[in-house]
């Protein structure tokens, strides 16, 4: 089938999602990510596979933590960065991201790093870009983001190598989540045999099932066993309404505490993809505690951003 | 003018008449079938070898665009659109700018297609002011402008005190109500069949159960009334049982579905395609099949184009951000003629529900042919194979889902109250 993401020989040409992508890939993203991960402890943080490229990050939607770890792996690459705040300039003008795409197109960039807050809106730029043009997926409304779901993937296989041999739970609100779809994505393509998603009803979309995951409403119940805790930010509008009373009740139910993460495996790991509500879905002495890697997935995601730039860049590392 | 149809095969679903004759036409009107009149000497004589003869089409919901969104298209193009796809009659929907519900702008836009005299319009008027579901339009000032139903467009009454006034005081002058079905809360923003594909791609649902719960309401409501209700393009199969019901038990509703819907799913989404973004969504395999079903058995009463000419810019857009609808005058003929084919039925099937069957639930005399009637005629090649492109579309509007596609039937000559409107080039 056609797959917008791949050229024609099958390499990666678009990452626009995780979904569809052969396992080949994602391995090769991971494996050049795995030498990427030196490079920042050097004196000269630098490598020059993407001089004299120009890297453009879109941001429709506003960030600063994606933006930033995508600009310090571009620069790393030794790339040259345009930022631009869409959400802030052109778009409140009325230009259309066509007439913005465009503007950037005629300025010569070579790749496009795009977050926007509907689904879809990096496939419809990726499909009216010239050839030489790569465009990356930094988020888009609900629908994926890929780089997240790589680094989050990253994380765990650095921490727990066989993938194979795996049961891991997603915590939280899955309905809204890009993340979450990317990751469920990237676990099920690598093999993991089994993935969880702990949620109540009004926070999982119709048939998620059908994404090859199981599907929990307690949180206890779904918590034992678990070798990796990936936990989901709820955002703040949404933490009172028709979809939850309370985030009182929300964490009573569903935040993760000491106490129930005793009832994952005893080594099992606890991940978030920032930024966290403490005491919303996590409990600080979790999230800052022994079992952690947050703040490694933070790192990691440097080189993981860095291998895919290096990749669609041409210069496989 | 007098013009002499020969060696067609004349297919008339509603006088059950599928034979090769030959058409005279005089003054306008259909002035013999078979037999040559006496007297009759023709100014102009059409071949029809290989062609079936049909009633012109009748769609029953068309959007023109005019006036307001002349930018999308206007009155001259989608008219072209309609001869050029054998519609000679058709219904409008009330959503212009401004709001079809003042007599004046009926009368206005009536007077127009008269000049352009492509097609027969008749509107369908707003039932409640601007659309805003709760105030009541001057509905019999309406009908002596020309409106031959009222209609919300796509905008529902959510108060339910207002849609049963409304039903009751278009009963009492036994005007129909044009409804599409839709629970406002359950479809907010929501821009795709709530189902495995708007999950994964992450676009707001609309679940089925929206068409399901409106249409139990309405249907009550109906009941309790005496009104006659028109369900416009239903979309889930459970849509379709509830109307299979109340035909049941007797309520007087009628119903029609999309062209569209009768061939696509939320599958054809594929990667965010825009021309898929149509209201109510694409559904589900089974939701077509008891759509295609419910054609078949009767449930749904006729075929209609669900016409929504957008301009390229409102196309170019993410999923949920580009204006729905479909560019569709001049794909009802062969999308018609390919359920027929997939269901093992004849090209009078298909005829039928797109000729008598919405001229029946508009209430007007089109959609035949019978001696003295207006000559509203669609000659077509059933047989001929085109392929659906910008170009070949009259269209303004050039969106629709089956661009690049190949069709199953050509229109070759339209005729309106006996004047050749359309005439393919070959």
């Amino acid at each position: 089938m056609y797959n917008p993401q791949l050229d024609a020989d099958g390499n990666l040409k678009h990452l626009l999602t995780i979904e569809g992508l052969p396992k080949r890939i994602l391995n090769q993203i991971l494996d050049t990510a795995e030498t990427f991960v030196g490079v920042a402890e050097r004196d000269i943080k630098k490598v020059p596979l993407l001089r004299g490229k120009t890297v453009c990050n879109i941001f429709f939607e506003n960030s600063t933590r994606t933006r930033t770890t995508f600009e310090i792996a571009a620069k790393r690459l030794s790339a040259d960065v345009l930022n631009l705040n869409v959400g802030t300039s052109s778009q409140s003008k009325g230009e259309t991201i066509l007439d913005t795409v465009d503007n950037l197109i005629a300025m010569h960039a070579d790749m496009f790093v795009v977050r926007h807050s509907q689904s879809g809106a990096a496939h419809f730029i990726a499909q009216h870009v010239p050839d030489n043009i790569s465009v990356i997926n930094a988020g888009d409304g609900r629908h994926a983001h890929p780089t997240q779901g790589l680094l989050d993937v990253f994380t765990i296989r650095r921490y727990k190598p066989d993938m194979h041999n795996l049961r891991v739970a997603l915590v939280g609100d899955v309905l809204h989540s890009r993340v979450a779809r990317s990751e469920i994505h990237a676990l099920t393509t690598l093999g993991v045999p089994e993935v969880r998603v702990i949620a109540p009803k009004t926070l999982l979309p119709t048939g998620i099932e059908k994404m090859g995951v199981q599907v929990f409403h307690d949180l206890r119940a779904g918590l034992k066993d678990v070798d990796v805790i990936m936990m989901l930010r709820l955002q703040n509008e949404r933490m009172s309404g028709a979809m939850l009373p309370s985030a009182q009740e929300y964490f009573k139910t569903f935040g993760l505490t000491q106490e129930k993460l005793k009832l994952a495996k005893p080594d099992a790991i606890v991940m978030h993809p920032g930024p966290m509500n403490r005491g919303v879905e996590i409990d600080s002495s979790v999230a800052d505690g022994s079992q952690s890697v947050i703040l490694p997935q933070v790192t990691y995601g440097i080189a993981v951003r860095m291998a895919v730039m290096a990749i669609l860049g041409g210069g496989n590392a | 003018m007098k013009i002499h149809i020969k060696n067609g095969q004349v297919i008339d679903p509603k006088n059950n008449i599928n034979a090769k004759q030959d058409i005279f036409i005089a003054a306008g009107k259909i002035v013999g079938m078979g037999n040559k009149p006496a007297d009759f000497t023709a100014n102009q004589t059409i071949d029809a070898t290989g062609l079936i003869v049909s009633p012109g089409f009748v769609d029953l919901s068309s959007r023109l665009r005019e006036p307001g969104s002349e930018y999308s298209a206007t009155l001259v193009t989608e008219l072209h659109a309609a001869a050029a796809g054998g519609v000679t009659s058709l219904a409008c929907t009330p959503d212009t700018q401004p709001v079809l519900d003042e007599p004046g702008l009926v009368e206005m836009l009536k007077y127009r297609a008269k000049q352009i005299n492509l097609a027969h319009v008749y509107p369908l008027g707003a039932l409640t002011r601007q659309l805003n579901g709760k105030l009541l339009t001057e509905m019999c000032k309406l009908t002596e402008a020309g409106c031959v139903g009222f209609s919300q467009a796509d905008s529902a009454i959510t108060d339910t005190q207002v849609l049963w006034r409304a039903c009751e005081y278009a009963a009492t002058f036994g005007y129909t109500l044009f409804l599409r079905a839709e629970d406002e809360y359950l479809a907010k923003n929501g821009v795709a069949h709530d189902g495995e594909i708007a999950s994964r791609l992450g676009l707001k649902g609309i679940p089925a159960a929206a068409e399901g719960l409106a249409i139990a309401s309405i249907l009550r409501i109906a009941q309790e009334t005496n009104t006659k209700i028109h369900l416009c393009r239903l979309s889930s199969a459970e849509g379709v049982a509830l109307v299979r019901d109340a035909k049941k038990q007797g309520i007087q509703v009628t119903a029609d579905v999309s062209a569209q819907h009768l061939h696509l799913t939320d599958f054809d989404i594929g990667y965010f395609n825009t021309h898929a973004n149509l209201k109510p969504p694409l559904r589900s395999q089974r939701d077509k099949e008891a759509l295609c079903a419910g054609l078949k058995d009767g449930t749904i009463d006729a075929v209609c184009s669900d016409h929504t000419p957008v301009n390229d810019d409102a196309k170019l857009l993410p999923f949920a951000e580009a204006e729905a609808g479909a560019s569709g005058l001049e794909l009802l003929l062969p999308l018609a003629l390919k359920w027929a084919s997939h269901h093992k039925l004849s090209v009078m099937d298909a005829l039928s529900k797109i000729t008598h069957q919405p001229a029946a639930i508009l209430g007007i005399a089109g959609g035949n042919l019978s001696i003295g009637s207006d000559a509203d005629i669609a000659l077509f090649d059933p047989e001929q194979i085109w392929t659906v492109t910008p170009s070949q579309l009259s269209s303004q509007g050039k969106n629709t889902p089956f661009l690049g596609l190949e069709m199953l039937g050509k229109v070759h000559y339209t005729l309106l109250h006996g004047q050749i409107t359309y005439q393919a080039s070959h």
